[in-house]
C-alpha cells in the first residue's frame, strides 16, 4: 500500500499530473455525454487490411502531427527559445514530397496514364530523406540565427515563418499539388497490427528523442542552459551548440509531421498545411509544464498536452458544437491552463495537498 | 558639422536603413513598371494598408515595453463581425462605432491586467485573447455579413481628392491610420506615459525604482493596442463593407514583421512608430510590385517580406554590435 | 566638525534571518556634511544595515532616528520621502532615454498637458551643473560611461527628492582613477552643502582619500566607528580581519617557505596577463604540488584573475601558457579540457543551476568535458554524487534534492564537488569556504592541501588571511587590480597585511 501512495505522490508532483488529469477529464466528459465516443470496431479495409476503427483511433492518428511538432518544440522552449516556423516547415516538407513524386508541374495535365501507372519520379526512401533533410536544414538555419547571430528566437523564427510558406509555394510553383502515388499514402492512412502507422511514427520519434535527451547528456545540457545560461557556460557547456541542435531537431520533427499530413490529405498545400500548428504546439508544451522561460522539460507531458488539445478539438466536433465555436472553446481551455499554472493557484493547490497530507499523518 | 553627422547616423541608423530600403524598393518597382510611377500608387499604399498600419502602431507600443500582442488580428475580425451584425440588426453607426472602440480598449485592458497581475507571459495571454476574439467572431457569424448601412457606404465610397495632384484621391477612412500615427508620436514623445513605455522596455526594475507607474503603463499599452485593433476593424469593415471572422488571419505576424523591420527591438526600449510606418509601406510596396507584375504569384510577397526582415535585422544588429564596442 | 548634529542615528539594530544572525545590536550614526565610510568583508552585515535604513527590511530590535526624531522606515518609497536616497553599483536608471529624462521623469515640467522639453532640458542642465560635470543632457544616458551614469543617478536623487542622506553602494567598483576623482569632487561638493553621505566600499585607498569617519562591521557586529585621521591603515585592516595587532604577531606560521620552489613543474604560466578595465598586467606561475594563495581585499582583482586564467574572459594583454603551449582560444570548455577548473565566487549567478538536482549539479562539468555522447550512466552519476556528498559533508536527505533548496553553505559544497569531480590538474578556488561552518572549512582546507600533495596545482583565493596563510606554499598579494607582491620564503602575517593595506 505504501508503494502505491509513494507512486501517487510522485505522480502528483510530476510534470505529468495536470496534462493527464486534463485528458482524463475530457475523456470522462466524452464518456458521459457521448457514449459512442469510445466505440471501437474492427474493419476490414480493402487497401489497408484489417484494422481498428473508431473515434479514439482517429484522435491518435490525426493528432500525430501535432504530437510530433510538440516533441521538437519542447526542446526549443526548454532552451529558453521558441520556434514559430514549424507550420511553414510542415508546408515545405510536404511540398518537397509532392514535387519529388510528380514533378509534372502546373502545365501538364494529370492524365489517366499517370493515375494508372501509380509511379513516382523519385524512389520513396529518397523522398522521405529529402523532406527530412529540408526540415532539418530549416531548423539549422533557425538555430544558427539564434545561437551565432544572437537574434532573438521569436524574431529569428518569424522570418522563416513568413518566408517559409513562400518557399513552399515556390517549390510547388504555386499549385496545390495532389499526390497520386499510393505507397505514399501509407504514412497517414495505413495500419500496422490494427493501429495507425502515424502512431507508430510518433512512438518511434519519441523513443529517438528520449534516447537523444536522456541517454546522452544533451537533455541535461538543454535544461541547464534554459535554467541558468551563465552557470552552464561556466561549467564548460557549449551552450551555442546545445541550442543549435534543439532547433535542428525541431525542424526535423516538423518535417516528419509534414510527411504524415500530406500523406493523409493526399496533397501539398503551401498555404494551409500546418496552419497554426506553431501556436497549438507551444500551447501543448506549456500545458506539459515546460516554462516558456526554459529549463526542465518532459517530452511525455508535451505529447499528452498535444493529445489533450487534439482530443478537446475532436470532442467539440463530435458534440456537434458548431465549428464556429471551436476557437472560443479553445480560448477557454487556454484560460484554464493560464489560471492553473499561475503562481496563485499553485500556492493554493499546494496548501490544500499539504493540509490533506498532515491530516492523514503521512510520515516522511 | 561633419562631427555631428556621425552620432546622428549611429542613433538613427536603423530608421534610416528602413527608409532607404523603402525608397529603394519603390524606386526599383517604378523603374520596372512605369505604371507604378503614378502618384495614386503611393496613396494606394495607405488606402490598402490602413488596417495593417493601425494594428502595427498599437503593436509598436506594446513591443516597446518588451511585450507582444498576438490578439490584434482577432480583435480586428471581431470588430468587423460585431459591427456588421449590429448594423444588420438595425443599430445606428453612431452607436456601433463608439461601442466597438470601447470594446477594443476594454479587451486590451483586460489582457493587460492578466499579464500584469496574474503574471502570465504576454505571448500566452494574448494568444488566448486571439483565440477568444476570433472565436467570438465565428460565433457571431460563420459566414461573411454584408454591410449595407448608408453611412458606412458613404464613407467607403466617397473619394477625397488630393490638392496639387491630378486624379489622385483617398477615402475618409484612409485618414484614420495617419491620424493615429500622429497620436502615437505625440504619446511617445510628449507624454510621461510614452517615456515610461521606453523606460520599461529598457529596464523595468529601474523604471519601478524611479517611481514611474509601471503597472498602469503596461495595462495602458495593451488597451491602446486594443483600441488600434478596433479602429483597424472599423476601417477594414468600411473598405470591404463586410464583417467576417476570417478577416486578417495572420495579420499579427505581418504587424510584428513590420515593427521589427522598422527598427524596433523585440526586447523593448528601442524603436519608434515612424519606422513602423515604413515597415508597413515596404510590405505594401512589395505587394504592389507583385500586382503590377501580374505573373508572379502572391507567395513571392511572403519570401520578399521574409528576406527584407532578415536584412533589416541584420543591419540593426550591426548597429547594436558597433554600439556595444564603442 | 563644526556642526556635529547627527542626521541619522541607528541604535542597537538587530536583524536575523532563518539560521543567520545578520546584525547584532549595531550602532551607526551619520553627521550632517560628513562622508562616512562603511566597511566590512562579505557577510559582515553592511548590506543588511543599509536595507534596514532604507526600509527594505525591518529590524527585529533597535531604533532609527532622523534629525533627532524616531522613525519607522516602512518601505523604500518611504525612505525616499524621508530624504534618504540610495545609488547602487548597478545604476538604476534607463539607458535608452536622455539624461534630462532620467533626472526629471516623474516631475517633468508640462505645458498644455505635454512634456515641455526645452524647460526640462534647462532644469536638468542646471541640476547637473551643480555637480560640475560636462554632459549633453539631451543625449541618451547609455552614451555615457558608468561613472557619468552614477552622477546622473545622484543628480536625480538630489533633484526629485529633498535628499539629506545619500547612500553610495560600491560606487567606484567600475570606475577608473579619473572617474573616481570626478565622483569624489561631486561628493565633496555635496558634503559642503550639508548632505550626509554613507560610502560603502572595499577600496582602502579611496576611503583614506575621501572619508571623514569609518564604521567597521564584522560578522554582524560593530567593531567600531573611528575618525580616519587617527586610524592608521594597518590597524584598520587588522580590525576588518578581526585581529588585534598583538594577535597578529602570535598567529601560527603556515606552510610558507616550508618547501623551496625548486624543481616544481610549472603547469600554468601567466606573462603580463591582463585585460583593460579589469586587471592590470601581471606575471604568475602555477606549479604542481603547490598551493598558491591569493590574498587581497574584496575588489582587488582576485576574481578577475581567476576568470582570465579559466577563460571566462579573454585577456587583451600578455599571454597564458598551459603545459608549455600558448593558449589561443579562451572558453571554460577549453580550459576544462586542458585540466583547469574554477570554482567561482558568485555561486548564484555563475555556479548553481538551481532547478537541477545535487547529482546533476555535481556531474555537470565532468559531463561537459565528456561531451554529448559519453554519457555518464545513472549508477556512475549516483556513485560520484554519493562520494562527494560524503566527502564534503553535504547535508541533504538525498542526491535528488534540488540545489536551490539547499542552504548557501551546502550549495557552495555542491559547486566545489562539481569541480573536484573533474579531477583537474589546476584547481582555482575563489572563496570556497564562504558561508561554510567551521568544521567543514577545516575539511576543505585539508582537502586542498591533500590535492597539492597528490600533484595538483591549487590556487586558493580567500579574504580570510588566516586560512590562506595556513595552507599556502606561496602567497601573491593583490591590491586595487594589480599584483603588488609575491612571497614564497618565510614571511610573517604582518608583512602581508602591510602589503594589503598599502603600507611598505
Amino acid at each position: 500500500m505504501k508503494n502505491i501512495s509513494v507512486l501517487l505522490k510522485r505522480f502528483r508532483e510530476s510534470r505529468l499530473f495536470w496534462p493527464v488529469i486534463a485528458w482524463v477529464l475530457i475523456l470522462v466528459f466524452d464518456a458521459i455525454v457521448e457514449p459512442g465516443f469510445f466505440e471501437l470496431g474492427i474493419i476490414d479495409d480493402p487497401v489497408y487490411g484489417k484494422h481498428l476503427y473508431g473515434n479514439l483511433i482517429d484522435v491518435f492518428r490525426n493528432g500525430a502531427p501535432l504530437m510530433l511538432v510538440a516533441i521538437g518544440m519542447t526542446l526549443v522552449i526548454a532552451t529558453g527559445g521558441v520556434d514559430l516556423s514549424v507550420g511553414a516547415v510542415i508546408a515545405i516538407s510536404a511540398a518537397m514530397g509532392a514535387v519529388l513524386i510528380n514533378p509534372a508541374l502546373g502545365n501538364e495535365l494529370i492524365t489517366n496514364d499517370i493515375l494508372t501507372k501509380n509511379a513516382t519520379n523519385t524512389p520513396l526512401p529518397l523522398i522521405i530523406l529529402a523532406g527530412l533533410a529540408a526540415g532539418t536544414l530549416c531548423g539549422l538555419w533557425n538555430g544558427l540565427l539564434v545561437s551565432r547571430a544572437r537574434i532573438q528566437p521569436m524574431v529569428a523564427t518569424l522570418i522563416l515563418m513568413v518566408a517559409g510558406r513562400g518557399i513552399a509555394q515556390l517549390i510547388t510553383n504555386g499549385q496545390i499539388m495532389t499526390i497520386y502515388y499510393t505507397p505514399y499514402f501509407w504514412f497517414g492512412n495505413g495500419y500496422i497490427l490494427g493501429l495507425p502507422v502515424s502512431v507508430y511514427i510518433v512512438a518511434l520519434v519519441f523513443v529517438v528523442a528520449w534516447v537523444l535527451v536522456r541517454r546522452t547528456s544533451i537533455g541535461l545540457f538543454i535544461e541547464s542552459v534554459g535554467i541558468n545560461s551563465k552557470s552552464s557556460f561556466y561549467s564548460g557547456i557549449n551552450e551555442k551548440n546545445v541550442k543549435l541542435i534543439a532547433y535542428a531537431f525541431c525542424g526535423f520533427c516538423a518535417a516528419i509531421a509534414g510527411l504524415i499530413l500530406s500523406s493523409y490529405v493526399h496533397s501539398a498545400d503551401g498555404n494551409n498545411n500546418g496552419l497554426n500548428y506553431e501556436l497549438d504546439a507551444i500551447l501543448a508544451v506549456v500545458m506539459g509544464g515546460t516554462l516558456m522561460s526554459g529549463g526542465r522539460f518532459s517530452l511525455l507531458a508535451s505529447v499528452i498536452g498535444a493529445l489533450v488539445l487534439w482530443t478537446f478539438t475532436v470532442t467539440i466536433y463530435t458534440l456537434g458544437v458548431p465549428a464556429n465555436a471551436l476557437l472560443a472553446a479553445k480560448a477557454v481551455l487556454v484560460m484554464l491552463v493560464i489560471f492553473l499554472y499561475s503562481d496563485y493557484s499553485r500556492k493554493w493547490i499546494n496548501r490544500i495537498f499539504e493540509r490533506k497530507g498532515s491530516q492523514h499523518g503521512e510520515a516522511n | 558639422m561633419v562631427k555631428r553627422i556621425k552620432p546622428f547616423l549611429w542613433r538613427y541608423g536603423p530608421l534610416l536603413t528602413t527608409i532607404t530600403i523603402f525608397i529603394l524598393t519603390y524606386f526599383i518597382g517604378s523603374r520596372m513598371y512605369p505604371a507604378m510611377q503614378k502618384p495614386q500608387v503611393f496613396f494606394n499604399l495607405f488606402i490598402n494598408n490602413g488596417s495593417l498600419l493601425l494594428v502595427s502602431i498599437g503593436m509598436t507600443l506594446v513591443i516597446l515595453t518588451g511585450g507582444i500582442d498576438l490578439s490584434v488580428g482577432g480583435v480586428l475580425a471581431l470588430t468587423t463581425a460585431a459591427s456588421a451584425a449590429l448594423l444588420r440588426d438595425g443599430a445606428s453607426p453612431a452607436i456601433v462605432l463608439p461601442l466597438m472602440i470601447v470594446m477594443g480598449i476594454g479587451f486590451g485592458g483586460l489582457l493587460g491586467i492578466i499579464i500584469q497581475y496574474l503574471k502570465v507571459q504576454p505571448f500566452i495571454a494574448t494568444l488566448m485573447g486571439l483565440f477568444f476574439a476570433r472565436g467570438m467572431a465565428y460565433i457571431i457569424s460563420l459566414t461573411s455579413v454584408t454591410i449595407t448601412d448608408s453611412v458606412y457606404k458613404k464613407l467607403a465610397l466617397t473619394p477625397i481628392y488630393i490638392p496639387f495632384f491630378q486624379k489622385t484621391y483617398i477615402y475618409l477612412p484612409t485618414l484614420v491610420a495617419p491620424i493615429m500615427l500622429l497620436v502615437a508620436i505625440y504619446l511617445l514623445f510628449f507624454t510621461r506615459f510614452g517615456r515610461t513605455i521606453y523606460a520599461i522596455g529598457n529596464n523595468e526594475q529601474s523604471a519601478l525604482l524611479m517611481g514611474l507607474s509601471v503597472s498602469r503603463t503596461k495595462i495602458g499599452v495593451y488597451a491602446f493596442s486594443g483600441l488600434c485593433s478596433a479602429l483597424a476593424g472599423i476601417v477594414f469593415s468600411m473598405s470591404l463593407l463586410a464583417g467576417y471572422g476570417q478577416f486578417a488571419t495572420g495579420m499579427e505576424l505581418d504587424a510584428i514583421a513590420s515593427v521589427v523591420m522598422g527598427g524596433t527591438s523585440l526586447s523593448g526600449g528601442v524603436g519608434n512608430v515612424i519606422g513602423t510606418l515604413f515597415g508597413v509601406l515596404i510590405n505594401g510596396t512589395i505587394v504592389s510590385i507583385l500586382q503590377f507584375n501580374g505573373t508572379l504569384s502572391s507567395w513571392w510577397t511572403r519570401i520578399g517580406v521574409g528576406v527584407l526582415t532578415l536584412i533589416a535585422i541584420g543591419i540593426q544588429s550591426l548597429f547594436h554590435i558597433r554600439k556595444n564596442h564603442s | 566638525m563644526t556642526d556635529a548634529k547627527d542626521i541619522v542615528k541607528m541604535l542597537g539594530i538587530s536583524k536575523s534571518f532563518p539560521g543567520v544572525v545578520a546584525l547584532d545590536s549595531v550602532d551607526f550614526s551619520l553627521r550632517r556634511g560628513e562622508i562616512h565610510a562603511l566597511m566590512g568583508e562579505n557577510g559582515a552585515g553592511k548590506s543588511t544595515l543599509i536595507k534596514v535604513l532604507t526600509g527594505v527590511e525591518q529590524p527585529d530590535r533597535g531604533t532609527i532616528e532622523l534629525d533627532g526624531k524616531i522613525v519607522q522606515v516602512r518601505s523604500p518609497q518611504h525612505s525616499q520621502e524621508l530624504g534618504i536616497s540610495t545609488v547602487y553599483q548597478e545604476v538604476n536608471l534607463c539607458t535608452n532615454i536622455s539624461i534630462a529624462e532620467n533626472i526629471m521623469l516623474g516631475r517633468e515640467p508640462r505645458r498644455f498637458g505635454s512634456i515641455h522639453w526645452r524647460k526640462m532640458n534647462e532644469l536638468a542642465q542646471k541640476a547637473i551643473d551643480r555637480l560640475n560635470i560636462e554632459v549633453d543632457v539631451t543625449q541618451p544616458l547609455g552614451n555615457y560611461s558608468v561613472a557619468i551614469q552614477q552622477m546622473v543617478a545622484i543628480t536625480r536623487a538630489l533633484e526629485i527628492l529633498s535628499t539629506r542622506v545619500l547612500i553610495l553602494d560600491e560606487p567606484t567598483s567600475s570606475l577608473d582613477i579619473q572617474e573616481t576623482n570626478l565622483l569624489f569632487d561631486v561628493m565633496r561638493r555635496l558634503k559642503s552643502e550639508g548632505i550626509g553621505i554613507i560610502f560603502i566600499t572595499h577600496f582602502l585607498d579611496q576611503v583614506y582619500q575621501i572619508a571623514d569617519r569609518i564604521t567597521v562591521l564584522r560578522n554582524g557586529r560593530l567593531v567600531g566607528t573611528y575618525d580616519l585621521c587617527s586610524l592608521p591603515r594597518l590597524e584598520l585592516v587588522a580590525k576588518m580581519l578581526g585581529r588585534s595587532l598583538t594577535e597578529l604577531d602570535a598567529m601560527s606560521k603556515g606552510k610558507l617557505g616550508e618547501e623551496e620552489k625548486k624543481g616544481k613543474q610549472c603547469l600554468v604560466e601567466a606573462k603580463g596577463l591582463g585585460r583593460t578595465g579589469m586587471l592590470e598586467p601581471m606575471d604568475l606561475e602555477l606549479s604542481a604540488n603547490e598551493v598558491l594563495g591569493i590574498a587581497g581585499l574584496l575588489g582587488s582583482g582576485r576574481t578577475e584573475l581567476a576568470g582570465l586564467i579559466f577563460g571566462i574572459d579573454a585577456p587583451d594583454n600578455g599571454s597564458l601558457i598551459v603545459d608549455g603551449k600558448k593558449v589561443s582560444s579562451f572558453s571554460p570548455n577549453e580550459s576544462l579540457k586542458r585540466g583547469i577548473a574554477l570554482c567561482p565566487e558568485d555561486r548564484k549567478a555563475a555556479g548553481v543551476v538551481g532547478d537541477l538536482t545535487i547529482r546533476e549539479n555535481i556531474i555537470l562539468a565532468l559531463q561537459a568535458r565528456n561531451g554529448w555522447f559519453k554519457f555518464l550512466t545513472m549508477p556512475k552519476q549516483n556513485e560520484i554524487a554519493e562520494e562527494y556528498i560524503r566527502l564534503l559533508g553535504i547535508v541533504t536527505p538525498s542526491a535528488e534534492q534540488l540545489v536551490k533548496n539547499l542552504s548557501g553553505g551546502n550549495q557552495q559544497k555542491v559547486i566545489l564537488a562539481r569541480w573536484l569531480a573533474t579531477n583537474p590538474k589546476v584547481l582555482i578556488l575563489d572563496e570556497p569556504t564562504r558561508g561554510i561552518d567551521v568544521g567543514a572549512k577545516a575539511e576543505i582546507q585539508k582537502l586542498v592541501m591533500q590535492l597539492a600533495e597528490e600533484g595538483k596545482s591549487c590556487v586558493f583565493i580567500s579574504s580570510e588571511l588566516e586560512e590562506v596563510l595556513r595552507i599556502s606554499h606561496r602567497v601573491a598579494v593583490l591590491r586595487d587590480r594589480r599584483k603588488v607582491a609575491e612571497y614564497s620564503s618565510d614571511v610573517d602575517d604582518r608583512t602581508i597585511i602591510h602589503t594589503m593595506a598599502g603600507e611598505a
